[in-house]
């Protein structure tokens, strides 16, 4: 099924992702923020993709961790990494707009800072699965679901915290009519997403009947 | 060559061809948003038209890189995997 | 239930015999504390005097790298004669077994603290005994948040190569909110204005921290530590 689903997911996001530009670029320009506002079309749609894909790792580490799906865990390993991904994504559009908007490339911004150590969490994850060696994918789906539960918490450990301190920020909060511009190239980002998972998922199961074959020769 | 490993290609060929294109409608874009009557000319502060512009493309472009080298390293990595399942294959099949 | 916390409670004196014998975690891991906030005091006092505000973060960075240090320590004996599988195979609670490592930890790690928080108070003139009770609530809610991840992650990488390695890798990021949580509320104790309020609010906080994340690491003990 997937491997029908495949190649119209990808074709989809090709699409979706080529025709953006031309749809940003018609899309009025921000009275306050001018042309840089834009950049928030790619900034937060990766940001949601990132979410996505924590997600997914949550959901389907507590599946691996109890129900012992091998199919949950190739999920859960290519969500990691695509959540790495696209937080890259959004690590590197932040600050670029971040210069333009505030001055300065890096701000302990309550959402930058929760981004940046998602971002870590996710790093250490794929760590584990490197280096951790026989027997950590049940390890890994610990950390996938201790993961998942730590989002609410960062997101209001660093929103409190950063108001505990001065705002600096002059510039004022977006008051941007999102329009169709913004779902679309979220519409292209959510895709894409779901058309790496699948790519990544496969690669997994590939492993994994390499595994196999390899057990089965020795066996002999 | 399996369909996953094709239609990544093709994504990636894709998003390669058509990358130049953002960028060019991006730079074209102050005048166009002028003439579409959006905002009023005099509205756009004039420091505003020329730094952020840059940053913009450097954006999308990030964006893009990220995209079609993420794309690429899943590319290669289902190659070799598919070349070492179907020497597996071939070593199995040697042995029965 | 009571069967549950009896086992829980043999595992700590179990580990509280141990340790009586030996005094090592306790030594070494004391040590490393006083050391740890030592190499503060050479970084952040100049010209004799203690850069402003630094000692809330210093306090927690020491408790959070020597209770590194101990949580790596206190796994590393179980391996010894495959000890932990033996514990692991008795026919009992494993949440238990948990339970009752998480309480030794916490038992070693509040003697460290005690000694920290004095040593942090004298030599970076922070007025941290001026809230005694909040003071203790947040050290106490702060430490048990942190234990109670860092428990589990050492209980599962046991079994690993590199775990020596892979511990703090692991544990940092995952408990970022505990630091920042224990950070701030300390901050909001010693600034020359206390803020009570805002200190409640981050004790609140780390409450919900330890609830979430201690039921979660009883739930997930079992399936993780299964071979």
């Amino acid at each position: 099924m997937s491997r029908r689903l495949f190649p119209l997911l990808t074709g989809l996001s090709l699409v979706l992702f080529v025709t953006a530009p031309i749809v940003i670029v018609r899309a009025p320009y921000e009275s306050t923020m001018g042309l840089v506002q834009k950049i928030f079309y790619f900034h937060f749609p990766s940001w949601m993709a990132m979410f996505l894909a924590i997600f997914i790792l949550g959901i389907s580490s507590v599946i691996y961790l109890f129900r012992r799906k091998p199919v949950a865990d190739r999920l859960a390993v290519a969500a990691a990494e695509l959540a790495v991904v696209f937080g890259l994504m959004g690590l590197i559009t932040g600050p670029l707009w971040g210069i333009k908007a505030w001055g300065v490339w890096w701000q302990w911004d309550a959402r930058l800072t929760m981004a940046v150590i998602l971002e870590l969490i996710l790093v250490a994850y794929l760590l584990l699965r490197q280096y951790g060696g026989p027997g950590s994918d049940r390890l890994a789906a610990g950390l996938g679901i201790f993961a998942m539960a730590n989002v609410p918490f960062l997101y209001i450990s660093t929103e409190i915290w950063r108001t505990v301190h001065p705002r600096t920020s002059v510039v004022p909060t977006l008051p941007v009519d999102f329009g169709l511009p913004l779902w679309w190239s979220f519409a292209g980002f959510i895709v894409l997403c779901l058309a790496l998972l699948s790519a990544r998922g496969r690669l997994e199961e590939q492993r994994a009947a390499i595994d196999k074959l390899y057990l089965a020769l020795e066996e002999e | 060559m399996d369909c996953y490993r094709m239609s990544v290609l093709l994504v990636v060929v894709g998003l390669v061809a058509t990358g130049g294109f953002g960028p060019v409608s991006v730079a074209a874009q102050p005048t166009e948003a002028a003439q579409d009557g959006f905002v009023p000319m005099g509205d756009i502060p004039p420091e505003d038209q020329l730094p952020a512009a840059p940053l913009l493309v450097a954006a999308y472009a990030v964006v893009w890189a990220i995209a079609i080298g993420y794309l690429w390293t899943i590319w290669r990595r289902l190659g070799t995997v598919e070349q070492e399942l179907a020497e597996m294959a071939r070593r199995v099949k040697s042995k029965d | 239930m009571s069967e549950f916390l009896r086992v829980a409670w043999l595992v700590v004196r179990k580990d509280l015999r141990v340790e009586s014998r030996s005094k090592e975690l306790l030594f070494t891991t004391l040590f490393f504390a006083v050391s740890c906030v030592l190499v503060f005091a050479f970084g952040f006092v100049r010209g004799g005097r203690a850069v402003d505000g630094a000692a809330p973060g210093i306090l927690w960075i020491a408790i959070a790298f020597s209770g590194t240090l101990a949580l790596g320590r206190a796994f590393e004996r179980e391996r010894y004669h495959d000890a932990l599988r033996g514990l692991l195979m008795a026919p009992v609670d494993r949440p238990a077994i948990y339970l009752g490592k998480l309480v030794g930890l916490l038992l070693l790690l509040v003697v460290v603290e005690a000694v920290v928080v004095t040593m942090v108070a004298f030599l970076f003139q922070a007025p941290l005994f001026q809230y005694p009770l909040r003071l203790g609530a947040l050290l106490s809610l702060g430490t048990i948040g942190f234990a109670s991840v860092g428990t589990l992650f050492s209980a599962m990488l046991v079994r690993t190569r590199s775990r020596a390695v892979l511990l703090p890798v692991l544990l940092y990021p995952v408990t970022i909110p505990v630091l920042i949580m224990g950070v701030s509320g300390t901050a909001a104790l010693v600034q020359p204005e206390p803020d009570l309020a805002m200190a409640r609010l981050w004790i609140t906080l780390l409450l919900f921290f330890d609830v979430v994340f201690v039921t979660l690491a009883l739930w997930t003990f079992e399936p993780v530590m299964t071979e």
